[in-house]
């Protein structure tokens, strides 16, 4: 095809706009898919980016007809939208929306899917490219990519009317729940989607993060220079929530929170913040530095030292009254699994020997908040009393991810007065305002990458196999052991993981 | 919180504008432009709607100026706003008297540091914007042809005096429809051969469209006249059929390639602070836009 002689790089008004396609949600009918994925395809279509002629097709075991599909479909998009409401917009969405109903094993319904999908290449114009997002139980993955490979929806060639069609697929976290299982669940993968089709996605950590971050970190001149062992004394990964596993009782339990957030999320931040600088913003380079940093982390040597796990118990979270973890609906009574996990990284490279990193993570803490505080060392020499210097601390950098995102500096200054008194003081820059308002949502930016075939930012295999790889010893500890610890719902987390800091001679931010 | 300053000076409004804002708790320290909007009686209301309706995607300091009587003693009135409902701060000052012919000097103060200055004449604008007193202090300069007495003359007269940083509201305006056509040939193999642009005359961004598409891809492209102040329908010509796209009801259009079905895609009106919002969004200048008018200004000679 020749180059479209409307588009120019210059010409930066213009949006990308992805190519005729479709996207095939399985599990269209579960929360996910409700409460981010139909609204951010709305959004997506309110704001002119998905292409005429978009389809969307959700595939689920649930038995209804086209028209409460519609339906229930408005209603998910109309409770989530962030863009205003139109319902012209809608209408021209829902003229490509179709339902195919059907358990994922059933043969019927793969028929019905196939038919559906080659009945939209024609009507719609969808022109044989198809984004298959699993919205579904990783337990089910196996089954729907190989219902995919012997359908044959999961090669393009096989039709000869559209040369140049593709097939892609998205896949959730988690990847595997530990190392064995995330190679097994990639080999299924593999073996039907070649790897840059694959788009394994973090909801947690949008690109827009990934590029937030790059930018404060590669654009200035200003903090390189100190993001370094001679200058950090520490790094603190934390992300907290303020509410309990909800309804994700069948998810969560036995998963827990190691496995939930700390093998992609915290570790991925990890790699991002640590990393050196790569030599061009594409994929590739990127993954190269990340994969760096991820094999030279290592879990702490004394894994009874330097990890912490705890389970929230009952308490005030916010002013209201929560129950604990064991009383959550479908938490069995002698459940072990760790709502809260922490765990010290040390990585073995020359910028960062000597630097540990702290990962944090938590359901019912304080409040909802996810940072990255970078402690820096205190200055080798006050020329002030100690009296004066009483009320400052370490200085700090602190990427804020969420929910205001942005960076904070915190630093001393002198208290006004006629006493010489130095305190910590907050300076604060939020990309508020100036971006959030117009800054699509993680899902949208996730979905126009899929249907553009941007090579993803998300991690491929082998970063997912080296993260399990730091922390698989850290959870095999954790198995052997017959107790945890717990902390009241609301609070910051248990006191092992104060002591673990205390050792150290370090203590938790309180965020 | 809102503080009315009578026969004051830009010194004593930058006071004021400093004790307002610790008094509303710092807010919004994070502003990153400055965005003048010079505008008379008739204009102000809307135009200060739409700058703070902006300024929650861009937090900026707005100086609203209304330029009274040019005639008798200088006189400087303000009104600032800062913290309540909008993201940055905006001034509103009244000038009359001499002071009109010096603007600028009341202006300049208030300028936030560093950061880019946007002017933006919400009605008619100077003839050559970037020569003009209040326009010489901005890197960006907005004009709006639609809003001139006669609009596609007003955009030559303004094409022709452009300088880097300069665009016009109904080159924005088009950004819609620039995209869908863009998208289209994208489905597209064959090149464009010929095309049509149907619209009202006298439509600045018709007129811009048919110089852009030309431009690019160096086919003539004929004009067919109705009875509309839009642009209505564009039909590109290939060899493999025709890209057709035509305005329907409720902010749709049809869209129709070769070899797919006619289809409903959103071609949204878009209100005047979401045309800002993406004027905004890149500060430096539209180098598409300068060829633009360069062709048109090269096809009228």
């Amino acid at each position: 095809m020749t180059t479209n002689p409307l588009r120019d790089p210059q010409d930066r008004r213009l949006p990308q706009i992805a190519g005729p396609c479709s996207m095939v949600i399985f599990g269209i009918t579960g929360d996910l898919a409700r409460r981010k994925l139909i609204p951010a395809i709305y959004d997506l279509a309110n704001r002119g980016l998905l292409p005429p002629g978009f389809a969307l097709v959700g595939f689920a075991r649930a038995d209804f007809r086209s028209q409460t599909f519609d339906q229930l479909a408005k209603a998910a998009a109309k409770a989530g939208a962030r863009t205003d409401w139109r319902d012209s917009v809608w209408r021209q969405l829902a003229a490509g929306m179709k339902f195919v109903g059907g358990s994922f094993d059933d043969d019927d319904a793969w028929d019905r899917l196939r038919s559906t999908l080659a009945d939209l290449d024609a009507k719609q114009g969808t022109r044989g490219n198809h984004a298959f997002y699993l919205s579904i139980p990783p337990g089910l993955f196996p089954t729907v990519v190989d219902r995919l490979r012997r359908s044959g929806l999961a090669t393009a060639d096989v039709d000869p009317t559209y040369p140049h069609a593709w097939r892609r697929v998205v896949i959730e976290k988690p990847f595997g729940h530990d190392l064995e299982s995330a190679r097994r669940l990639n080999q299924i993968v593999a073996e039907v989607f070649p790897s840059e089709s694959v788009f394994r996605i973090d909801h947690y950590l949008g690109k827009e993060t990934v590029q937030n971050i790059l930018a404060f970190r590669f654009a200035n001149q200003l903090f390189e220079p100190v993001w370094n062992s001679n200058y950090v004394d520490h790094v603190q990964i934390t992300m907290a929530e303020d509410i309990g596993i909800g309804t994700r009782a069948g998810y969560y339990d036995g998963i827990g929170a190691a496995r939930d957030v700390i093998q992609n999320h915290l570790m991925q931040l990890m790699a991002l913040v640590a990393m050196e600088e790569p030599i061009s913003f594409d994929a590739t380079s990127l993954r190269i530095e990340k994969q760096k940093i991820l094999a030279n982390a290592r879990p702490p040597a004394r894994l009874d030292l330097h990890t912490a796990r705890a389970q929230y118990t009952e308490g005030w979270a916010g002013g209201v009254p929560v129950g604990g973890y064991l009383d959550e609906d479908g938490i069995p009574a002698d459940s072990l699994t760790e709502t809260f996990a922490a765990i010290r990284v040390d990585i073995g490279t020359r910028r960062w020997a000597g630097v540990p990193f702290y990962l944090r993570v938590g359901k019912r803490l304080g409040r909802r908040v996810t940072e990255v505080a970078v402690v820096f060392k205190r200055a080798p020499h006050l020329p002030f009393s100690s009296d004066d210097v009483e009320e400052l601390g370490e200085n700090a950098l602190v990427l804020r991810i969420q929910p205001d995102e942005g960076v904070t500096l915190r630093f001393g200054a002198k208290v006004p007065g006629t006493v010489m008194e130095i305190r910590d003081v907050n300076m604060d820059f939020a990309y508020g305002g100036t971006f959030v308002e117009n800054s699509p949502e993680a899902y949208e930016r996730l979905i126009l990458d899929v249907l553009l075939g941007d090579p993803p930012l998300f991690p491929q295999h082998e970063e997912v196999e080296l993260s399990w790889q730091i922390l698989d010893p850290v959870i095999e500890h954790w198995a052997r052991q017959k107790t945890i610890d717990t902390y009241p719902a609301g609070t910051w987390g248990p006191e092992s993981a104060d002591a673990m800091m205390a050792r150290d001679g370090r203590r938790w931010r309180r965020p | 919180m809102q503080i009315t300053l009578e026969h004051t000076n830009a010194s004593h409004i930058s006071r004021e504008l400093v004790r307002a804002r610790k008094a509303s708790g710092s807010p919004a320290m994070d502003m990153v432009l400055t965005l003048i909007v010079v505008c008379d009686d008739s204009t102000v209301a809307d135009a200060l709607h739409a700058a703070t309706t902006l300024s929650k995607e861009h937090p900026a300091r707005i100086i609203g100026v209304i330029l009274g009587k040019a005639t008798g003693a200088p006189d400087l009135h303000a009104k600032i706003r800062v913290g309540s409902e909008t993201s940055g701060e905006s001034i509103l000052l009244r000038l009359s008297g001499r002071l009109v012919k010096h603007a600028e000097s009341a202006v300049l103060p208030l300028l936030l540091p560093d950061s880019p200055v946007v002017v933006w004449w919400p009605g008619q604008a100077p003839a050559n914007p970037s020569g003009d007193a209040m326009g010489a202090l901005a890197s960006r300069r907005l004009t709006d042809a639609e809003a001139a007495s006669q609009p596609v003359r007003h955009l030559r007269t303004v094409a022709r005096h452009y300088a880097p940083g300069d665009t016009d509201l109904s080159w924005t305006r088009l950004t819609p429809w620039r995209a869908l056509l863009a998208a289209a040939l994208d489905q597209v193999g064959s090149p464009v051969t010929g095309g049509l642009i149907v619209a009202g005359s006298g439509n600045p961004a018709g007129v811009l469209l048919e110089s852009w598409l030309e431009d690019r891809l160096g086919v003539h492209i004929r004009w067919r006249r109705v009875d509309s102040t839009r642009i209505e329908q564009v039909v590109l010509e290939t060899a493999d059929g025709d890209v057709t796209i035509s305005r329907g009801q409720h902010g749709a259009a049809t869209f129709s390639v070769p070899g797919s079905g006619e289809r409903s895609v959103p071609l949204p009106t878009r209100s005047l602070a979401e045309l800002l919002a993406e004027d905004l969004r890149r500060l430096d200048a539209d180098a598409i836009y300068a060829a633009t008018i360069r062709h048109m200004l090269r096809e009228d000679s």
